[in-house]
């Protein structure tokens, strides 16, 4: 218990590094994950196989190797930044293909009939997806946005192998001083991670209900 | 989707045609900046140039059979490691299930407790948690860490799998004298692991992914193997063809295993879909009196967001 309180300083500034690959990544994965999705769904034949190929290539590749190319392969190739920055890179891109399938499977739970009212109306596509069918896929696509924030706040821990100090990588420096406590201070930075995916959790799971009922 | 615009006519047509071709010229663009940019030769630390990274002299390494013995070697370990958590993750994920749909609250509580703290937890934090607490050594680490939290996930997938079949499976399982237990395993989970079987798959291919967090542990796995030893090996020109080797075999193992996935569940979704879509044909025949009536496609495609 000493070596947490002791260390305290040292967590919360991990905690912080965390909070930010979140943050900055996490939005940044949402812009470039919407600009996918719409790729995906125009009518433009070019325009969607290049999200597709996008979505299928960045899926299947592990974020460990994201980031060692981020990490070690950029800067081999000539690219200089911080290990910071090459983290944020790394989670960005490693996000957004799931942003983007989370947006598109909403805009295929919407039903049919919307978008065929919608044309039989006369709307064009820009009006019929603008108009009726985001605004429906919106709230359905909340809750498997928050699962994917969720899963983006578990996967900054991997930045901890690429020379950033977050909480993991703290924790491996604090047990490195501090042998004795090694379950203590590990289960410490379990609670912080819990700190922020349980609330996110139960968000997800209350929006989710409250779609269902409105349905 | 189609629905979302019409059948395009001729001018529309021609636009579309128009912004493809634009659209596919920027790509093209792209791909060709990157490779001239690959191409370009570099000059290392000490001001010397060094041929580009498409240059042949980088390339040469993939005649050579020590490296593709390494590759191989790197590609046993991991798929040795998905292996082995993938069967405890199963066993794992059977057994939570089954606590967690038990009657009585002292077992079902603390499975939840359970489910809710591993699927929580960054995987890496529990190899690091299992290697350092247990001193197991990176394998098992590994093993342990991708067994319990890909085994939460997959008990939660057969958990609500076994909530979706119909009572009456369960009823008359009772009723003709088996007991709960024998109604869980002869009838209930078949039929559970056929549902969610899609979901379970897709989940393994994650786990498949999550083997290469055991390179920072230390574990000698293909990313390890190949990226991390091969340059000290090979020589470090040849770093760059290492890393699209990798990258190759991941996606070729990934996409296969994503691939099947899809097809099992297209598979098991037209079984169901073609069982309601018969029961609805039958009530609107009978209501008709005979007029064949093609019943529209509901948009029950969806994906799954667990990664």
């Amino acid at each position: 218990m000493d070596a947490i309180i002791e260390n305290l300083p040292r967590f919360v500034d991990g905690f912080l590094m965390t909070v930010r690959l979140l943050v900055v990544s996490g939005t940044g994965a949402l812009a470039i994950g919407t600009l996918v999705a719409a790729m995906r769904i125009s009518p433009i034949p070019a325009l969607r196989g290049f999200a597709t190929v996008y979505t299928e290539v960045l899926r299947n590749t592990p974020l460990t190797l994201v980031l060692f190319f981020c990490a070690f392969v950029l800067p081999y190739l000539g690219i200089r930044l911080d290990f910071v920055a090459f983290a944020l890179i790394g989670l960005t891109l490693y996000t957004s293909p799931f942003v983007a399938e989370a947006i598109r499977s909403g805009v295929n739970g919407v039903a049919v009939g919307q978008a065929e009212a919608a044309r039989a109306l006369g709307f064009g596509f820009a009006q019929t997806v603008g108009i009726v069918v985001l605004p429906q896929a919106i709230r359905m696509v909340i809750p498997p946005l928050i699962n994917v924030l969720i899963a983006l706040t578990k996967n900054t821990s991997v930045a901890a192998g690429f020379s950033v100090l977050e909480l993991v990588a703290v924790s491996r420096q604090v047990i490195q001083l501090n042998g004795n406590a090694t379950i203590a201070i590990l289960v410490a930075v379990a609670v912080f991670y819990l700190v922020v995916t349980v609330p996110l959790g139960q968000l997800a799971l209350r929006l989710e209900k409250r779609v269902a009922v409105q349905r | 989707m189609s629905v979302l615009y019409d059948v395009p006519g001729p001018r529309s047509r021609r636009l579309s045609l128009v912004l493809s071709l634009v659209a596919g010229a920027l790509i093209v663009a792209g791909l060709v900046a990157l490779v001239l940019f690959l191409a370009a030769p570099r000059e290392n630390a000490g001001g010397v140039e060094q041929p580009g990274m498409l240059d042949p002299s980088r390339w040469v390494i993939l005649n050579d059979r020590a490296f593709w013995r390494a590759v191989a070697r790197g590609l046993t370990a991991t798929l040795q490691m998905a292996a082995a958590g993938a069967v405890l993750a199963l066993a794992f994920g059977v057994l939570l299930s089954l606590a967690r749909t038990a009657r009585s609250p002292f077992v079902r509580v603390p499975a939840i407790v359970v489910v809710e703290f591993f699927r929580g937890m960054p995987v890496l934090l529990l190899m690091l948690f299992i290697l350092l607490v247990f001193s197991s050594g990176a394998y098992w680490a590994g093993v342990w860490a991708l067994a319990l939290y890909n085994g939460a996930v997959i008990g939660e997938a057969l958990r609500s799998g076994i909530a979706s079949l119909p009572r009456g499976q369960r009823e008359s399982g009772l009723a003709i004298g088996l007991t709960p237990l024998q109604v869980r395993f002869a009838i209930e989970y078949p039929q559970a692991f056929r549902q969610m079987l899609p979901i379970i798959l897709a989940q393994l291919v994650v786990l498949l992914k999550d083997t290469s967090l055991a390179y920072i542990i230390g574990y000698p796995e293909l990313l390890n193997i190949v990226l991390r030893q091969g340059p000290t090996t090979f020589g470090s020109q040849f770093f760059f063809t290492f890393f699209f080797v990798v990258w190759a075999v991941y996606l070729g193992v990934n996409l296969l295993l994503s691939w099947l996935a899809r097809f099992v569940a297209r598979r098991t979704s037209a079984a169901h879909g073609s069982a309601r879509r018969a029961r609805r044909t039958a009530r609107v025949l009978a209501q008709l009196g005979g007029a064949g009536v093609e019943g529209a496609r509901g948009p029950d495609e969806r994906g799954s967001s667990g990664h």
